[in-house]
Order: C-alpha cells, then sequence, then structure tokens
C-alpha cells in the first residue's frame, strides 16, 4: 500500500530540514514526509567547515555580496537568484541563531564574522570551524519540535512518480526491510546534495552519489551547468578531507617547496608580510576564488616547484604564525584532522595540501522558486542549481543557499500541495510495482554478472580524474565519452552477491553507482559542449571565456544514448559581464 | 608539545602482509544466530579500520553491510565495536593493533539489524523526549528583525562543549547501565538536554526536567565513567549527568527549604 | 524483522577493568554505609556508662575491628579520591571564556582534604 503524504522531502541534510521546518511552521496541517537514506546528522552538511556568508556588519553592504558571488562565479550566475539569496541571507541566518545555533561572537555578544576567499568584505557567519556540522545539528534538532514532519530514516529513494504531466510522489526502499514503498505526495522537494563520489579523490563523503539528480535526469528533467565542478585547494592528501578556507581566512599562508608564496605569480595580488597588521588582505592571494588558488597548484606543478610525497605532489599551508591559542580557539577541527590522518600538528609544522574535489556548482535546473519544469517537482542545495554559484562558486555561500533556497522550496511546494490535491494513488501503485519488478529482475533475482562495483566505480574514478579534472581538453573528453557508454554497457552485467533483503548495502551500492553513471555522463557531454575556459571550468584548446557564444547555462537532457545539451541565457539584472579582478583596485 | 601520532605523511606508506580481521555478520532473515567470519586482509599503516572494512566490501565479500558516510570523524555514522571497544572506525588506526588481530563487531548494547548495523530508533526517540531545541517562555521570543540574542563568547563557553556531540552512540554501547536497562535516557540525550540547559537563550529547562531528572533520567546512572572515556568529541557526557544531579539536587532542596521560591 | 540481542553476561563486569573498577566501588559501599552505621553507633554509645565506654573502646583494638577499619578507610579512600576527581567536572568555572583548568580545582580539594586532616590529627593526637 502506498504511503500518502502532501509533501514528500528526499534528503535530510540541511536544505531538507530547512525545507521542511518552514512547512511545518506555516503549515502546520500538511503532513511532511522527510526521506532519507541516512539518518539527517549523518547527512553531508556535517562537514562544512569555514562559515556561512551573509551581510550583517555596517561596513558591508548587499551590493558588494552580490559583487563578490557573480565575478567568482564569472558572470555565471543568474544575478536575480544572487539578489534574492543576498537580501535573505542575514534572515536565515539569524534565525539560525534564535534556533540555538552556536555561532562564535565578538565580545559585545554580537555574532562574529570572519573573511572568506574572494569576498571583499569579512562577513562569514561561523561556528568555530565546524559551522555546517553546528548548523546541521541545529536544524536536526529543531526539526523535532513539528509533529507534522515524519521521518523516514534508512529509506533509499529510486525513482520520481510522474502521472498526469505532475510529479505525485517517489519510490522508496525502506532499507530496515528492503522493501518497497510508493510514497505518494501532492508535491517533492529533492534536496540529495552533491555528487563528489564519482570522483576519486574528493571532500564528499560516502553518501554524496548523485541520487536525487541522476533520478530527476532520469525522469527527464534537465540538469544544469554541470560542467562546473569545484576544486577546495587544500585538501589533505591521501584522503582528501578538507582543510577549511577558514584558515587561510584567519592568516594562514600556501607556500611552494621552496617556501615562496607562489600565488603572487598568478594574478592575485602581492604578498604582505603575515606580520603586517593588515594580513590577510581579503579578495587578494591566500583569499583569492577557490578555482584560481586550485589551477595555480596544477601550473606551479608544471613547473616541478609542488612538494612530492607519497600521496602525491602538495604544497603547504603554514598557519604556525596564528599561534597555538588562536588554533585552539578558531581552527580546532583543522587541528583535531591533522593530528589524527597526517600526523601533523599544524601549531608546529606547514599542512601538506592539495587540490580536491569538493563541490557541483551545477544540478537540477530550477527557477528562483525552486521549482524544475516538472509540475509538482522542486529542489533546492547543492543537488539543484538555481543558479548563485555560476562556474565558481565562493566560499561560505553554500551553507547560506541550502537555508534561503530550502526554505523557500518548502513554501513553494506547500503552495503547490495547497493547490493540487489530486493523486491518481492507483497508477501510482503501478508504477510502484514496475519499480520493484525492475529491482527485483536487474539486481535481487538476477543470476550471474560478472562486474564488481568497486571495479566499475574505480574506472568511473579514472575517466572523471584524467577528462574532467581542473584542465580539460576536447580529445580527453571524448575519450570519456566513449568510457562512459562502456561502463553503461558494463553495468548491465553487475555482479550482486547479496540476495537478502535486510539492509542490502550491495544492492543501495549498485543503485549509487547507476546514478553516478548519470551524473558523470551529464559532466563529461556538458564540459564537452562548453567549448570555452571560464572559472571552474578549464579547457586546454579554448583558453579564453567566449561571453558571445558561452555566457549561457548547459542544460543536459538524458537521451536513450547520451546527453543532449541545449543552452539557456543567464539572468544579467546589474551588473554587465566584466573582468574578475583580484589583489588590486577593482 | 602534545603527544603525536608517528607522521605518516613523511615516513610514507607502510604495507606490510596481510593480517585475518574478524567480523560480526548477522542476516535476521536466514539465521537467528551471528557468527564470526574471518577475511584477509592488507596491513596498510595508513589505513583506519573502516578503510580495511571497505576494502573487504569492495575486493571480498559485497555481502558485508554497515554504516558509513564521511571518514572524517564527524557524521557519527561509523561505531563499531573493535576488539571489544567502542570506536569511530574511520578514525581507527590499524597500525594502533600492533598485535593483528582485530575483531570488529556492532556497537554493544543495541539489538543487531544486520552485521554491523544495530537499531538506532530507541536514542532518536529519546532525542525527541529530551526537547532538544532552543525554548523560549511565551512572549520572550526576540523578532527575526530585530537581530540576534546578545551571547557573549563567556556565556557560549559554558555549553559550547556539550555541542560538539555527533550522535555516534558510542557513549551508550560504553554503558553497562544502558545495556541492563534500555529505559536509561542515556549519555548523549542527557548531555544535549544540558547543552541547551547551559545556554544562555535557553529557558527551557523546566521543560526538560521532568524526563532529565527522572528515575529512568539522571539518576539512573552510577557513574562508571566510560561514556566520556570513549566519547571521541571530548564531550564528557559523564559530567554533564552529574552537573544534572547536582543542579537537580539543588532544586530540590530549594523547593523544600524555601517553598515560596518556586511561585 | 528480528533483530539479535547479545545477551548480558552475568560477569559482564569482569570483561573490562573500569567496569570492574565501578562494580568494586559499588560493592564497596557497603562498608562505607556499614562505617557509617558504626559511627552512628559509637555516638550513641558515647553517652553511656564510663565502664560501658571503656568497653566499647577496647573492643574497638580487637584485631577484628582493627581489620574492618582498614579496609572501611581503604575503600573509604577509594571513594574519596573517586569523588574528588569528579569535583572538577561538576563544579565548573569559567574566568571570562577560559575554564579553569580542572588540575587546580581537584588541586585545591586535595589541599583542604589534607588540611583538614591535619588539623583532626593535631586536636586528637595534640591535645
Amino acid at each position: 500500500m502506498a504511503l500518502q503524504y502532501d509533501i514528500v522531502i528526499v534528503g535530510g541534510g540541511g536544505a531538507g530540514l530547512r525545507a521542511a521546518i518552514a512547512i511545518g511552521e506555516t503549515n502546520p496541517k500538511l503532513k511532511i514526509a522527510l526521506v532519507s537514506k541516512v539518518f539527517p546528522m549523518r547527512s553531508h552538511t556535517v562537514a562544512a567547515e569555514g562559515g556561512a556568508a551573509a551581510v550583517i556588519k555596517d561596513n558591508d553592504s548587499f551590493n558588494d555580496h552580490c559583487l563578490d558571488t557573480i565575478g567568482g562565479g564569472e558572470w555565471m550566475c543568474d544575478q536575480d537568484a544572487v539578489e534574492l539569496f543576498v537580501n535573505e541571507a542575514p534572515k536565515e541566518l539569524i534565525q539560525m541563531e534564535h534556533w540555538g545555533c552556536p555561532w562564535s561572537r565578538e565580545l559585545d555578544g554580537t555574532v562574529a564574522v570572519r573573511p572568506f576567499g574572494g569576498m571583499k568584505i569579512e562577513r562569514t557567519w561561523f561556528a568555530a570551524d565546524k559551522t555546517g556540522f553546528h548548523l546541521l545539528h541545529t536544524l536536526f534538532q529543531t526539526s523535532l519540535k513539528y509533529n507534522n514532519v515524519i521521518r523516514h530514516d534508512e529509506w533509499f529513494a529510486t525513482k520520481i512518480l510522474v502521472e498526469n504531466g505532475r510529479c505525485q510522489g517517489v519510490t522508496a526502499i525502506e532499507m530496515r526491510s528492503g522493501i518497497m514503498k510508493v510514497i505518494a505526495a501532492k508535491s517533492v522537494i529533492m534536496c540529495t546534495g552533491g555528487a563528489g563520489r564519482v570522483f576519486p579523490f574528493t571532500t564528499n563523503g560516502a553518501i554524496k552519489t548523485g541520487d536525487g539528480m541522476a533520478m530527476a535526469y532520469r525522469a527527464g528533467i534537465p540538469l544544469k551547468d554541470m560542467e562546473f565542478i569545484q576544486y577546495h585547494p587544500t585538501g589533505l592528501p591521501g584522503t582528501g578531507i578538507l582543510i577549511t578556507e577558514a584558515a587561510r581566512g584567519e592568516g594562514g599562508i600556501l607556500v611552494n617547496k621552496e617556501g615562496y608564496r607562489y600565488l603572487q605569480d598568478y594574478d592575485l595580488g602581492m604578498p604582505l608580510d603575515i606580520e603586517d597588521p593588515k594580513h590577510p588582505v581579503n579578495k587578494s592571494m591566500e583569499l583569492g576564488p577557490r578555482d584560481r588558488l586550485s589551477q595555480a597548484f596544477i601550473k606551479e606543478r608544471e613547473k616541478e616547484k609542488t612538494i612530492t610525497g607519497p600521496f602525491g605532489d602538495v604544497v603547504h599551508l603554514d598557519i604556525r604564525h596564528l599561534g597555538k591559542k588562536k588554533i585552539d580557539k578558531k581552527l580546532p577541527f583543522v587541528r583535531e584532522l591533522t593530528k589524527n590522518y597526517i600526523g601533523i600538528d599544524p601549531v608546529y609544522e606547514p599542512i601538506p595540501v592539495r587540490p580536491v574535489v569538493h563541490y557541483m556548482m551545477g544540478g537540477i535546473d530550477t527557477t528562483i522558486d525552486c521549482r524544475t519544469i516538472l509540475p509538482g517537482l522542486f529542489a533546492a542545495g547543492e543537488c539543484a542549481c538555481v543558479s548563485i554559484n555560476g562556474a565558481n562558486r565562493l566560499g561560505s555561500n553554500s551553507l547560506t543557499e541550502i537555508l534561503v533556497y530550502g526554505a523557500r522550496a518548502g513554501n513553494a511546494a506547500a503552495v503547490f500541495a495547497n493547490e493540487h490535491s489530486e493523486i491518481n494513488l492507483e497508477a501510482l501503485e503501478k508504477q510502484g510495482a514496475d519499480e520493484y519488478k525492475r529491482i527485483t529482475r536487474d539486481f535481487l533475482q538476477k543470476d550471474g554478472g560478472s562486474e564488481r562495483i568497486a571495479t566499475l566505480r574505480k574506472e568511473i574514478h579514472q575517466v572523471m580524474e584524467q577528462s574532467v579534472g581542473i584542465f580539460r581538453s576536447e580529445s580527453g573528453l571524448k575519450e570519456a565519452c566513449n568510457k562512459i557508454e562502456e561502463l553503461k554497457d558494463r553495468f548491465s552485467s553487475i555482479l550482486i552477491e547479496d540476495k537478502s533483503l535486510n539492509f542490502n548495502t550491495e544492492l543501495t551500492s549498485a543503485l549509487e553507482l547507476e546514478n553516478m553513471i548519470d551524473v558523470a555522463e551529464s559532466i563529461i557531454f556538458s564540459a564537452l559542449s562548453r567549448r570555452e575556459s571560464r572559472g571552474s571550468h578549464q579547457r586546454t584548446d579554448f583558453l579564453n571565456r567566449d561571453d558571445e557564444n558561452f555566457l549561457r547555462h548547459s542544460l543536459a537532457y538524458r537521451t536513450e544514448t547520451e546527453s543532449r545539451i541545449e543552452y539557456q541565457d543567464v539572468a544579467i539584472t546589474k551588473w554587465p559581464p566584466g573582468e574578475r579582478v583580484y589583489g588590486k583596485e577593482e | 608539545m602534545a603527544t603525536r601520532r608517528t607522521c605518516l605523511w613523511k615516513r610514507g606508506v607502510k604495507v606490510s602482509e596481510t593480517f585475518e580481521m574478524e567480523i560480526f555478520r548477522y542476516y535476521p532473515d536466514k539465521d537467528n544466530e551471528p557468527f564470526i567470519k574471518s577475511y584477509e586482509v592488507p596491513f596498510r599503516d595508513d589505513w583506519v579500520v573502516l578503510d580495511a572494512i571497505n576494502y573487504i566490501k569492495d575486493e571480498i565479500d559485497g555481502t558485508l553491510s554497515y554504516r558509513w558516510s564521511c571518514r572524517m570523524g564527524v557524521c557519527g555514522s561509523c561505531g563499531m565495536m573493535v576488539n571489544s571497544v567502542p570506536k569511530l572506525t574511520c578514525s581507527a588506526f590499524l597500525k594502533d593493533y600492533p598485535s593483528r588481530k582485530i575483531r570488529v563487531e556492532p556497537l554493544q548494547g543495541f539489538p543487531v539489524e544486520r552485521d554491523l548495523i544495530f537499531d538506532m530508533d530507541d536514542f532518536m526517540n529519546k532525542l525527541t523526549e529530551v526537547k532538544p531545541y532552543l525554548l523560549r517562555k511565551e512572549g520572550e521570543e526576540k523578532p527575526l528583525e530585530e537581530g540576534e540574542y546578545l551571547q557573549s563568547p563567556a556565556e557560549l563557553a559554558h555549553y559550547k562543549q556539550y555541542t560538539l556531540c555527533i550522535n555516534c552512540m558510542l557513549c551508550y554501547a560504553a554503558c553497562p547501565i544502558y545495556a541492563l536497562d534500555s529505559n536509561f535516557v542515556g549519555p548523549a540525550a542527557i548531555a544535549l538536554a544540558q547543552r541547551y540547559n547551559l545556554d544562555s537563550r535557553d529557558q527551557g529547562r523546566n521543560q526538560r526536567q521532568e524526563v532529565i531528572a527522572s528515575h529512568e533520567g539522571i539518576w539512573e546512572c552510577t557513574f562508571v565513567g566510560e561514556c566520556s572515556v570513549v566519547c571521541p568529541k571530548d564531550v564528557d557526557p559523564a559530567a554533564a549527568i552529574q552537573r544534572a544531579k547536582v543542579s537537580s539536587t539543588l532544586d530540590w532542596f530549594k523547593e523544600k527549604m524555601i517553598p515560596r521560591s518556586k511561585g | 524483522m528480528t533483530t539479535y540481542r547479545k545477551p548480558v553476561s552475568n560477569t559482564w563486569w569482569l570483561e573490562s577493568k573500569p567496569y570492574f573498577l565501578f562494580v568494586i566501588r559499588e560493592f564497596t559501599s557497603l562498608f562505607v554505609a556499614g562505617y557509617c552505621l558504626f559511627l552512628l553507633l559509637f555516638i550513641a554509645k558515647a553517652g553511656d556508662s564510663q565502664e560501658a565506654y571503656a568497653t566499647l573502646i577496647l573492643s574497638l583494638k580487637s584485631p577484628t575491628s582493627m581489620v574492618f577499619h582498614l579496609i572501611s578507610f581503604t575503600f573509604i579512600l577509594y571513594h574519596a579520591i573517586t569523588w574528588f576527581n569528579l569535583t572538577p567536572k561538576i563544579m565548573v568555572f569559567h574566568l571570562g571564556e577560559e575554564r579553569i583548568p580542572n588540575a587546580l580545582i581537584a588541586g585545591a580539594v586535595y589541599l583542604s582534604w589534607g588540611v583538614v586532616s591535619l588539623i583532626i590529627s593535631w586536636l586528637i593526637l595534640g591535645s
């Protein structure tokens, strides 16, 4: 029997929880299902470290936050979405404060802010360097207040159900029992996060396999700007564990093997002495944007100026001059992580770091109201592309984004649910039965099969790192297209040893792999079509930005064999495309 | 200078032979009894226990089920018993088990659902019961337009430690009281209630007391103290519980000695 | 769905050192309580006739009594140390943002213990 709700939210991270609370507050009569493949507090919002941006201090302005964001995104951001985001941001972060988020404070008791990469004015609110953790737990704990939010923890959503041209629910496997359920609803919100796990070296947790993106893609909804993949410049070698940008916001520096602050060679300004009270200078050197810093690393490696180590080449992030007291107060997690995972205490030694896949600017194409082209389906957070992040997201915008657009998606979905009551249960159950048949036929009852999940996953990783890394080329991308075809083909003979029902994580791994292949396909085809270099998308065969042809969002549609790429104009309201300026007067 | 791990980064990775890893297995739909299965796994000194378990799942036996995600000690998914001690397996390095005997079991004290996966429903319900959210008295909520509640760094320091709980459940697994009587509200849930009680912005302590000061709450605790020993985030739930005992006792005295103080 | 619950064995407290120490501490409460009873009894008897009091004092010097006192003393010491070490965790003081170190508070407790013991010893032995 189908479960019936007014609204289903898929994904229990920051965006999903914020959406649930928004509906809980404004529409206490609507019954909400929060479906997540993990317990909400395990969601990857938990790992965000540095902070969340919003204009609150007197020296700051909405205009500056907009311009930093738009320039940082190399004019690929929809400016109406950015304006809305910037205007709503302070309210959302104050709301988090009222819900108990332990923001770090100034002596007078007001919320403290810190500088972050690519931001002209310091405007990043932070809770030490565990901001995502505190936001997620505050949201999760607050969500427990609302009786109309019914959680389905550890339910794995597999398919968006479309009936009569409208999204009317999802199918999901209750992992505990292995039973597939139809969850019918008048509107559905996707908040499933990104897909960093299609890459081998990523800050993302194991759960970030692009499930929502792939489900939407298979339902005929376009994925927007998928070629824009953010590499964070400072990940720990080996594990890819994130060392927050806040380390540089607090004054940390990046040096090559000669101890030289190499960023000055990459049009990011000139360094001030670390003892200079004006260091670090906003929007300059170590506080440049992530795309440019990660690209600088690759160039530095080509010059053989990086340091060779057992887990690949690195540069040094040096925060020793901050001193133990400041490190323990403002960057305790950095110290904990480096001590635990590489045996280095940053109070006494520089931290080895290298660029690491961190965030997907692209995602499910939505309007400013979080609507997708499928009526009744909404999306928010990293899985969506609204788009405020353009070709390169600025650090500390994503935590704010999940709040602003999470709440907005919740409200929009509530309005839609109130206006559309009819649900075709019979048809949905039929679709559910078909989906169940597909899962049993292709996985649970399938005999034979020879391809190990881990083998295919490794091969995706290889092809993604080689072809859609920091620098890309036509030939590499074309090879990748063929490889994806091959992997799709081989996926049909996947080996599933576990035929049982209860917590069959081999089955869910296979479903995640299927999602990863689809997302990888959309990334590769989008990257192949964008014949220019912009933000995080750098082509070695098209070195320049081409506003005439490519100041447009790419939309990847699923076809039988590959992605069909279409383009959509970027919304420009007040800020005409210009040069990105770092380390000098704008 | 603080004690530090041997610096992996500088020394490079040592891979030496293999070792036998014993894993607890349980299929609820096939057998009633769990069993231990051994796997041969490379002994890499840059690996944590979770890496070895992932190796088994990827390369040897796809049927093994367990929870994990962030592999950086913050999502709280991968808690397991490693040689009978509750550990986050993403932070337990193989090289810290030089005897090369490692047995992994699900966190103890909980019903096991499958292999290394235990039932967490009980904790989720208890968490809801202790009202772990900011409560203000009616009419004392500050409108959003008026900005944040002011809170000095000193006031923040009063409760900060108790905000660091990642709900990994190691403290419950370490608590013999919880194993003997699962009605006990337990360390993490009480520490979280205490987190809000000590927050200068909160006014909801009275609403939490009913559950916290009950027999199943703080008074069930007999101060074994192991919850704080195994806590990977130094939350010190044992101290949170003992502090709650002191303030509840003071409440009682106030009520008995100064009857009017209640009103 | 069926779940498996590992039965708690009767010897669970022998399986780890901290559990063992905890159970011993619980067990020793009997002696602590016993000694309290003894003290109450002693105070009650103190008001009795000179002879009865003398007999009581004499009986206290018996080997059984000495052994009982020695054991009780050890166990009370164990309790005292447990709670003294716990004190700084319960009595949390902040000086601004900085928490007053545990060692300082515990140290103060031990110091006062020492001073009080000295005064009492002086009162008893010195006078």
